[in-house]
């Protein structure tokens, strides 16, 4: 098999600022900020990213993810800040003298090289003779399942496997970060989820440090061992995807991650970990969190599955339904909440089992969630 | 062709169809079909024609081939038409990079306002403000003496002011087709090959150069049949020893009045410059077609 870098050798001894880990870390951040001209794309931040992680950054469209990339990649100067690859100052280190490759938002594969061109031009560059030069691509091929493709041209694969060439033409360089940027976006939803787990599996079979991408939550929370919430050039919350997902820490993580129910009221009591908000529907509990003061303005999260039909709950709330959404293994309620104006929708996760038993669509009924499900943050 | 007649219908369709094909022939098929019979029957007074002497034969395109000067006149024409096209070529690829990859908006206008000027003009006066700067006592050998760079004034007409006056006229039209293909390369696979370690000139042979291949091919088959084809350019900057084979074609036609061996004169001028055309699409693996897009 390919000899690629595992967990990189330590380049430098000393230890970066914020870093406990003996090893440095494989892509560092400090307080890099971007302009262009007016517009600041990425504004002053930090971050590390341990060797051999999957990574992602999150976040909208147009909230600066690709700019993020590009200075780490080296493509463009942070107009403040310093970024370290394995512990390096990179400042004044030209792309090619970087430890990274980059896989382009539009790919970006030479439409006149065959596949094995595509592949070995890293090496071309490199100065590697032809003969190494096609081995490696084919070793390459090997690695990304497509063996006998190396004579033809990128107009000549599909989308799945365009993308695989792609991977395959960047680890040819032997990056120790990979850097991704919406890999993933311009493919179907079925080959999409393949690919997922393809490029899971190849980040943990190469041990290259994956720095990953994209707009798509349930990409980030599937693939990644750690993800960066990003919002207008700022990050918002670094986690793993279950921190993310059950305690997120801020009103922009809690609405752009998975699917919530929101109630929007003043906190009226804090005791024992619990917040108590009271909304025009009513009064209502969830966990508390840093940055809450009694009398201000909150909003409680909760999410769908931790809805409970049936009377009796804590944090009752009464419901009309809309509509039904059939998701397969489940379905969603989604409903209005009873005098609330303007209008508030709540959903309710359905298991396939208590379909039957579930309330009619135009029927009223009561559903509640556990204080301990439902996280209430401070309306910034 | 049966696209048309979706997109139009029968009847428009059809009245296209029929139009095309009379600027074709009328442009194209008659005046060359009258000038390839001219060139191939001998010149004869009004009353033989017809006569038992009026048949075809080769002897106008042997008077050119015996010719002790015509047939250099042809080579070089042709061969100095390349080298227009050549140089042209080596001036506006990298001002044709630099203008549709690297140049910033204003950068861009300006420079395309600033080459289209000279174009507001026509070729002869174009080809009159070498004249002047080429002078003998004009102001390029004045600036050279000025700079002590000459001691006595050069003779610039002849081959090079030609060549200098061609390049300059032509020069947009190298320019243009090369600047729109170059513009529609995605600003990526130059970042990507760069990524990748390239250095500069590689990303040029191995991205830039292979997308931009059918826009210098069309750019330089436009320059080389105007080059080829060009009269004002040799007439003004050339020198008696410098002559164009376009001057002497007109010369059978207008000054000496032998209507055949100019049209037989023409008729070669216009087939070497076919098979080269065609040789150089070939080179570049571009079809007709493709290039004309
Ligand atoms: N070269 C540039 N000049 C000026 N502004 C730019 C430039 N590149 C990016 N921007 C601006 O910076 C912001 C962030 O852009 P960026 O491409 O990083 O977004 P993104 O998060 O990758 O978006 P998407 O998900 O749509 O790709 C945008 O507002 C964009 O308009
Ligand atoms: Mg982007």
């Amino acid at each position: 098999m390919l000899d690629m870098p595992r967990v990189a050798k330590m380049d430098t001894p000393g230890v970066l600022p914020g870093v406990s880990s003996p090893l440095p870390s494989a892509v560092s951040l400090n307080n890099v900020e971007m302009r262009f001209g007016p517009t600041r794309a990425v504004k002053p931040l930090s971050l590390d990213v341990q060797q051999g992680e999957f990574f992602s950054i999150l976040g909208p469209s147009g909230c600066g993810k690709t700019t993020l990339l590009r200075l780490i990649a080296g493509i463009l100067k942070p107009t403040a800040g310093q970024v370290f690859i394995n512990g390096e100052d990179m400042a004044g280190v030209p792309q090619n003298m970087r430890a990274t490759a980059m896989i382009f938002q539009s790919l970006a594969l030479f439409p006149f090289m065959t596949v094995w061109e595509n592949i070995a031009f890293g090496l071309e560059a490199r100065g590697m003779a032809k003969k190494e030069r096609r081995r490696r691509a084919q070793e390459l091929l090997e690695l990304i399942a497509l063996p006998d493709h190396g004579g033809r041209l990128p107009g000549e694969l599909s989308g799945g496997q365009r993308q695989r060439v792609a991977i395959a033409r960047a680890l040819a360089i032997q990056p120790k970060v990979l850097l991704l940027d919406e890999p993933l976006s311009a493919l179907d939803l079925k080959l999409r989820q393949h690919m997922r787990a393809e490029l899971r599996s190849l980040q943990k079979s190469t041990g290259v440090t994956f720095f990953y991408i994209t707009h798509d939550q349930s990409e980030a929370l599937a693939m990644s061992d750690r993800v960066a919430v990003m919002n207008a050039g700022t990050l918002q919350q670094v986690g793993t995807p279950h921190e993310l997902y059950s305690r997120p820490g801020t009103r922009f993580v809690a609405e752009f991650v998975g699917e919530t129910n929101v109630l929007s009221g003043s906190v009226s009591r804090i005791e024992n970990g619990t917040a108590v908000l009271d909304c025009p529907e009513g009064r209502f509990a969830g966990r508390s969190t840093p940055g809450l003061r009694e009398g201000a303005k909150a909003r409680l999260y909760v999410r769908p599955e931790a809805m409970r039909i049936g009377d009796g709950n804590h944090n009752d709330l009464a419901l009309t339904i809309e509509r039904y959404d059939f998701e397969g293994a489940f379905a969603t309620a989604h409903a209005v909440l009873e005098g609330s104006y303007p209008r508030r929708d709540v959903s309710v996760t359905i298991s396939q089992q208590s379909l039957s038993s579930a309330p009619a669509i135009g029927a009223p009924f009561r559903a509640g969630f556990c204080a301990r499900d439902a996280i209430v943050l401070p309306d910034e | 062709m049966s696209e048309i007649f979706q997109r139009f219908g029968k009847t428009l369709g059809g009245i296209f169809v029929a139009l095309v094909l009379l600027w074709l022939a009328g442009l194209v098929l008659v005046p060359g079909i009258y000038m390839v019979n001219a060139a191939l029957t001998p010149r004869l007074p009004l009353a033989l024609r017809g006569g038992p002497d009026d048949v075809y034969v080769l002897e106008n395109f042997a008077y050119l081939l015996n010719h002790p000067n015509h047939g250099w006149i042809f080579v070089k024409t042709i061969w100095s038409s390349a080298l227009v096209t050549f140089v042209t070529l080596l001036l506006c690829y990298p001002v044709a990079y630099w203008l549709a990859q690297v140049a910033r908006k204003w950068q861009m206008r300006l420079m395309l306002v600033l080459m289209l000027v000279p174009y507001l003009m026509n070729e002869v006066l174009r080809g009159l403000a070498w004249y002047i700067i080429l002078a003998f006592s004009g102001p390029l050998n004045a600036m050279l003496m000025g700079l002590g760079l000459l001691d006595e004034p050069h003779r610039w007409y002849g081959d090079g002011g030609v060549l200098a006056g061609m390049a300059y006229a032509y020069i947009l039209f190298m320019l243009f087709p090369i600047y729109n293909a170059i513009c529609t390369l995605d600003r990526d696979q130059i970042n990507a090959a760069r990524n990748l370690g390239s250095a500069t000139w590689r990303i040029h042979r191995r991205i830039v150069l292979p997308h931009a291949k059918v826009g210098i091919a069309t750019g330089c088959v436009f320059v080389f049949m105007m080059a080829a084809g060009s009269y004002v350019a040799p007439a003004l900057l050339g020198a008696p020893g410098s002559r164009w084979f376009t001057q002497l074609v007109y010369e059978w036609f207008f000054e000496i009045g032998n209507w055949n061996r100019g049209a037989a004169y023409g008729v070669a001028l216009m087939a070497m410059c076919l098979t080269v055309v065609l040789g150089l699409l070939a080179l570049f693996r571009v079809n007709l077609t493709s290039a004309i897009k």
